[in-house]
């Protein structure tokens, strides 16, 4: 589990099904900034299995997701999505 | 190449054959259902929501923190579509500027701001806003100051903005602040 403030990491890795942390999001360095509730895994779900698991608001620095720009994006993770 | 010519639009009209063909899916009861839903879902619903919360303080702190519960305000809810929606409403300030864009693909609150724009859903702004956002802004003759946020609504989570409330309008009634209020504006590419 996260809490809001927390630093954490994307996962780097391309996976071979339907997942929805997009690529520009991989292997990224963000804050937890909401908590979102438990949602099902939609990875999961793509494969007819349900697993539930909390969901965070992550906010990105362009810099971080792109080497450049001074603004932020913020996109929304499931747990497994993070380290 | 338009919405409904598209190859994906085939495949999904061959499967919705295939299901009605097999009596999984009654044909009447989806068109009724997806009729009922888009005869609510206009912008009109988010202007409405974005005059209240320039009247009302107290709205307004309910809105930004539970957005789902606060539309019960005004007569609106996210649970008309299949599944009941998680809303989140931004709020722009003099220092902070919001813009919203689904990525993976099209993810929009549409019971409140009617369909989206055939430009939200095209590949151009989906990778180009995230990554410069202050450029395609520009390309819609719009140059916010502050910050710029991008919220990408790649999971559960619906995005409105809420603007800020536009100069020379004090005492204005919430129908008439409702009139000034865009799609654009609730989506970010546009000050209102």
């Amino acid at each position: 589990m996260f809490q809001v403030g927390d630093r954490v990491r994307t996962s780097a890795a391309a996976v071979p099904h339907h997942t929805r942390l997009p690529a520009y999001a991989r292997g990224c360095a963000g804050t937890v900034v909401g908590v979102e509730g438990r949602w099902p895994l939609a990875d999961a779900r793509a494969q007819g299995a349900v697993v539930v698991q909390p969901v965070y608001t992550v906010r990105f620095s362009a810099s971080e997701l792109f080497g450049a720009g001074s603004h932020s994006v913020t996109l929304s993770m499931w747990e497994e999505y993070l380290t | 190449m338009t919405h409904s010519s598209s190859p994906l639009a085939a495949r999904v009209r061959h499967v919705e054959a295939l299901l009605e063909s097999r009596g999984l899916v009654d044909p009447v009861e989806l068109d009724r259902a997806l009729e009922a839903f888009l005869a609510r879902a206009s912008p009109a619903n988010g202007a409405r929501i974005v005059a209240r919360a320039w009247v009302s303080d107290e709205f307004r702190a309910r809105l930004l923190d539970d957005a789902g519960a606060a539309l019960a305000d005004v007569g609106l809810s996210m649970g008309g579509g299949l599944q009941v929606q998680r809303l989140c409403v931004v709020e722009n300030t003099p220092a902070v500027h919001n813009v919203v864009v689904c990525t993976l693909c099209s993810c929009y609150p549409i019971a409140l701001l009617g369909p989206s724009p055939t430009w939200y859903k095209s590949p151009a702004y989906r990778a180009q806003v995230v990554r410069d956002p202050r450029g395609v802004l520009e390309s819609f003759g719009f140059s916010p100051d502050g910050e710029i946020a991008v919220w990408d609504a790649n999971a559960e989570t619906r995005y409105m903005v809420l603007p800020m409330r536009p100069g020379g309008t004090e005492g204005w009634d919430e129908e008439r602040l409702a009139g000034l209020v865009t799609r654009n504006g609730l989506i970010g590419v546009a000050p209102v």
